[in-house]
C-alpha cells in the first residue's frame, strides 16, 4: 500500500463517515430526548433517497401516501383523545399532521419540481413530517415503558417499513443524479464533487444542531428535557412536543442523508439499516449520549470499514461490528452506571 | 398479502379439486424478501401457465416465502398436505430449495427448483431422485466467461464477489477452470450486497492490473464494483455473471457498465437468436407471452426459469396421465419417472434431456454470450 491509496481509502472512509456521524447525531438526539433507540433511522435515509429518485423519474412515490395516511391516523387519533378530554396541542398537530403533509402532495402532485434543489425540498417535505407522525402513533402512547419495550415497539416498526419500502419502491435500486458533476484533482488524489458536497453538508448539519442545542431556547428545552424529563417538566417545558420535534429533526437528518448518498451509490428498499446500523455503533461509542464521541466514532467506523474493505474484504463486517465488543468493555468499565429514570 | 386474501378462494377451489381429481401444482416463490426481483417474474410466469394440460384442469397454488428458509419449508408442507399437490415448483433461491429436498423425498412429491446451485440436484441419491431444477449450472456458465476470456487473450483475471454462497460459489468453479486454460487470478476481493461503497476492493484490484475483472454478484448490487472501477480509470475488460441478466442492471449501471461481456440464457436476447438456433421459438414465444401480460420491455430471465419449470411439467403430465390418477401416490411415482425421462423439450432457457443422473438435462445451447452496447443486451454469436 502507498500513500496515494492510503489516501483514497482515508478520502472514502471520511465520507462514509459523514453519513454514520449524521446517523448518530440522530440516534444520539432521539434517545436522549425520549429513551428511544430509533432502529428505523436508516428507513429515512432510503426512503429519502428513493422518494428523490422517484420524483426524478417523473413518478409519485409512495412514501407520499404513507405519509398523507399517517396524517390522517394521526388526526383521528388526536380527535378521540380530545373526546376523551385528553388536552391536545392542536397548533403542533395542525402543522405535523396537515400544514407539511399538504405542503408536500401541493409539491408533489401539482408543482412536480423539475430543479434538483426543487425534488430535494420535497423530499425534506415529505420524509420530514413523518418523524413526528411515528412518534405520535407508535412511541407516545408508551413514553413511560421501559427502554427494553420502546426498543421493541422499534424493532417492529422497521420491520413495518422495510416491508412498506419494498412495495412502495419496488425490489431494485435506484441512484439518484449528482449535486455536483465536479472532479478535483487534489495533490494526484481524484475527488469527487458529490463527495464535498456529503463531507459539507454533514459538517454544516453538525454546526447547525450545535448551534441550535447551545443557542436557542427550543434547543436547550430539549437538552433539559433529555436530561431530566420531570424537571424540566416542571420548569414549564412541554415535555410531549420534545418528542414530535427529536424526530422530525431525526426524519430530516434521515432525508437529507439518502439525498447525500443517493448518487454515490445504489439504495435499494433496505439499503437503510446497514446504514443505520453503523451509525449506532458510532453511537454506541458515544455511550449513546454524548454527541462529539458518536461523531468521532462516527468516523472511526468509517476509516475502519475502508482500510479493511482493502485488506480482508471477506471480513468486512465483521471487524466493523466487532469493534462495538471492545468499546462496550472500556465503557462499562470506565464509567459508573446510571440507574435508569423509572 | 395478496397471497393471504386469496387463500379461502384457492382453499375453496383447492377442495373442489380433490373431487374432481384435477391436478393441483403448488408453487412457492420468493415474492418479497431479499430475492423479490427474482420471485416477482417467477410469480408473473405462473400465472402465464396452461390451465388445462393433456384435457386435465390444473390448479395453481402461489404462495410467498419471502426469502425465507423456514417459510418455504412450511410452504412445501402446507401445499402437501392442506392443498394435497401433485407436483411442487420452486423455490427462487438455492437455500430455500435445498431446505425443501427433505419435505418433498418425504412425502414422495416430485419437485421443480428454479434455484441454479447444482447441490439441488447433485449428486443424484434416494432424496433428490425427487428434485429437479431449470437454471443453468454455474459451472456451464463458468465455461462460458471463460472460453471467452481466452479467445480474447486474457491472461490474468481480478475477481471480485459477493461474499456469500453466490461469490464463493462462483470463486471455486470459475478458479478451477481458469487455472486449466492458464488464466491467472490476481486478485480475490468479496463485498456485501447492502455496501454504499467498494473503493478499497477497488484500489486492490488496480494494484494489481489484470486484463479482465469478472463481477460475481447478482442484481443492480452488481454495478458497484464496476462503478468504482471505472471511476478510478481501469481500463481492461468487465465480465459479468448471469445474475445481472435483468433490465434494472442497465438502468442503474447506465454508461457504466457499457462494453460488459456476460453469459446468460437465450432468453434474454430471444429476438436476436438467429433463426437456425434451436431456442429461437421456445425463447420468442415466451417473451411474447410474458410482454403481452406485463407491457413491453418487463421480461426477465429469472421467470423464464419458471416457465421451464412450467415446460417440464406440461410434458411430463401427458405420459403420467396415462399411469394413474392425479392426487395419488402413483400419479406422483409417474409424474417423478416421465419428468427423469424427457427428451428434447425446448423451453426459454435451453433444451432439456433428463437421466437418472442429470436432473437438469441443459447442454451448451442453453448459454450465449452477451455484450452490453448502448444500454441494451446485444448478442454475440
Amino acid at each position: 500500500m502507498d500513500s496515494q491509496v492510503a489516501l483514497l481509502l482515508a478520502q472514502d472512509g471520511i465520507v462514509n463517515g459523514a453519513v454514520y456521524a449524521l446517523m448518530a447525531l440522530a440516534l444520539v438526539l432521539v434517545f436522549s430526548v425520549t429513551r428511544v433507540i430509533f432502529i428505523p433511522q436508516g428507513e429515512f435515509v432510503a426512503f429519502g433517497a428513493l422518494t428523490m429518485a422517484l420524483l426524478q423519474a417523473g413518478r409519485t412515490p409512495g412514501s407520499l401516501w404513507l405519509l398523507l395516511a399517517l396524517a390522517a391516523v394521526t388526526l383521528l387519533v388526536e380527535l378521540v383523545r380530545h373526546q376523551r378530554g385528553v388536552a391536545v396541542d392542536w397548533a403542533s398537530t395542525a402543522l405535523w399532521a396537515i400544514l407539511l403533509p399538504a405542503l408536500a402532495a401541493f409539491s408533489v402532485i401539482f408543482l412536480r419540481p423539475a430543479s434538483l434543489t426543487g425534488q430535494a425540498a420535497a423530499t425534506l417535505l415529505v420524509i420530514t413530517p413523518l418523524g413526528p407522525l411515528l412518534y405520535r402513533l407508535a412511541y407516545r402512547p408508551l413514553a413511560h415503558a421501559t427502554v427494553l419495550t420502546l426498543l421493541i415497539v422499534s424493532v417492529a416498526l422497521h420491520g413495518v417499513l422495510v416491508g412498506l419500502g419494498l412495495f412502495f419502491f419496488g425490489a431494485e435500486g435506484f441512484r439518484t443524479n449528482a449535486f455536483s458533476e465536479l472532479r478535483l484533482d487534489l495533490g494526484g488524489i481524484p475527488v469527487g464533487g458529490q463527495s464535498l458536497v456529503v463531507m459539507g453538508t454533514a459538517s454544516l448539519l453538525v454546526i447547525l444542531m450545535f448551534l441550535f442545542f447551545e443557542r436557542t431556547i427550543v434547543g436547550k428545552a430539549l437538552r433539559a428535557t433529555a436530561m431530566n424529563r420531570v424537571g424540566a417538566r416542571l420548569m414549564g417545558i412541554p415535555t410531549e412536543l420534545s418528542g414530535d420535534l427529536s424526530f422530525a429533526l431525526a426524519a430530516l437528518i434521515g432525508a437529507v442523508s439518502g439525498l447525500l448518498i443517493g448518487p454515490l451509490t445504489t439504495i435499494y428498499y433496505d439499503t437503510g439499516f446497514l446504514i443505520g446500523l453503523k451509525g449506532f455503533v458510532a453511537a454506541i461509542i458515544g455511550g449513546l449520549t454524548s454527541y462529539p464521541l458518536a461523531l468521532a466514532g462516527a468516523l472511526l467506523v468509517g476509516l475502519l470499514e475502508s482500510f479493511s474493505s482493502f485488506w480482508a474484504s471477506a471480513l468486512k463486517e465483521v471487524i466493523v461490528f466487532t469493534m462495538i465488543i471492545p468499546v462496550l468493555l472500556w465503557r462499562s468499565l470506565n464509567s459508573h452506571h446510571v440507574e435508569d429514570e423509572e | 398479502m395478496i397471497f393471504k386474501k386469496t387463500l379461502p378462494l384457492l382453499t375453496a377451489l383447492a377442495l373442489a379439486s380433490v373431487a374432481h381429481a384435477d391436478i393441483n401444482v403448488g408453487v412457492t416463490v420468493s415474492a418479497t424478501g431479499p430475492a423479490a426481483s427474482l420471485g416477482i417474474p417467477e410469480k408473473n410466469t405462473i400465472a402465464l401457465m396452461p390451465a388445462t394440460i393433456a384435457g386435465q384442469k390444473i390448479n395453481y397454488i402461489v404462495l410467498d416465502d419471502a426469502s425465507d428458509t423456514t417459510a418455504a419449508v412450511t410452504n412445501a408442507r402446507k401445499l402437501i398436505n392442506e392443498y394435497k399437490v401433485d407436483v411442487l415448483l420452486g423455490s427462487t433461491t438455492t437455500p430455500n430449495s435445498l431446505a425443501m429436498i427433505d419435505v418433498a423425498a418425504e412425502a414422495q412429491t416430485p419437485m421443480i427448483s428454479m434455484a441454479a446451485s447444482a447441490r439441488i440436484v447433485e449428486p443424484q441419491d434416494a432424496k433428490k431422485r425427487w428434485v429437479f431444477k431449470t437454471p443453468q449450472n454455474d459451472i456451464m456458465m463458468s465455461l462460458a466467461i471463460v472460453a471467452h476470456m481466452a479467445d480474447s487473450g486474457v491472461k490474468s483475471v481480478g475477481f471480485i464477489g459477493f461474499s456469500d454462497a453466490y461469490g464463493e460459489g462462483w470463486y471455486q468453479e470459475f478458479s478451477k477452470i481458469a487455472s486449466l486454460k492458464g488464466i491467472q487470478i490476481v486478485a480475490n476481493e468479496r463485498y456485501n450486497r447492502t455496501d454504499t461503497s467498494v473503493t478499497g476492493q477497488a484500489l486492490k484490484i488496480l494494484a494489481a492490473k489484470p486484463d479482465a475483472v469478472l463481477v460475481a454478484a447478482s442484481g443492480t448490487p452488481a454495478v458497484l464494483p464496476q462503478r468504482a472501477l471505472k471511476e478510478r480509470g481501469y481500463a481492461g475488460k468487465y465480465y459479468q455473471t448471469h445474475g445481472v441478466a435483468n433490465n434494472d442492471f442497465l438502468r442503474v449501471g447506465g454508461k457504466d457498465v457499457e462494453g460488459t461481456f456476460l453469459p446468460s440464457g437465450p432468453v434474454l436476447v430471444a429476438t436476436q437468436l438467429p433463426a437456425s438456433h434451436p431456442l429461437k421459438k421456445s425463447s420468442l414465444e415466451y417473451v411474447t407471452k410474458y410482454e403481452k401480460a406485463n407491457g413491453a420491455g418487463s421480461v426477465s430471465t429469472f421467470g423464464g426459469h419458471a416457465w421451464d419449470a412450467g415446460k417440464l411439467m406440461e410434458a411430463a403430465v401427458g405420459p403420467a396421465l396415462k399411469k394413474a390418477k392425479p392426487g395419488t401416490l402413483e400419479f406422483r411415482i409417474a409424474l417423478r419417472d416421465s419428468l427423469e425421462a424427457v427428451k428434447e423439450v425446448a423451453g426459454a432457457h435451453g433444451v432439456f434431456n433428463m437421466s437418472a443422473t442429470d436432473h437438469l438435462g441443459l447442454d451448451q445451447r442453453a448459454r450465449v454470450m452477451v455484450k452490453i452496447e448502448g444500454g441494451a443486451w446485444k448478442y454475440q454469436p
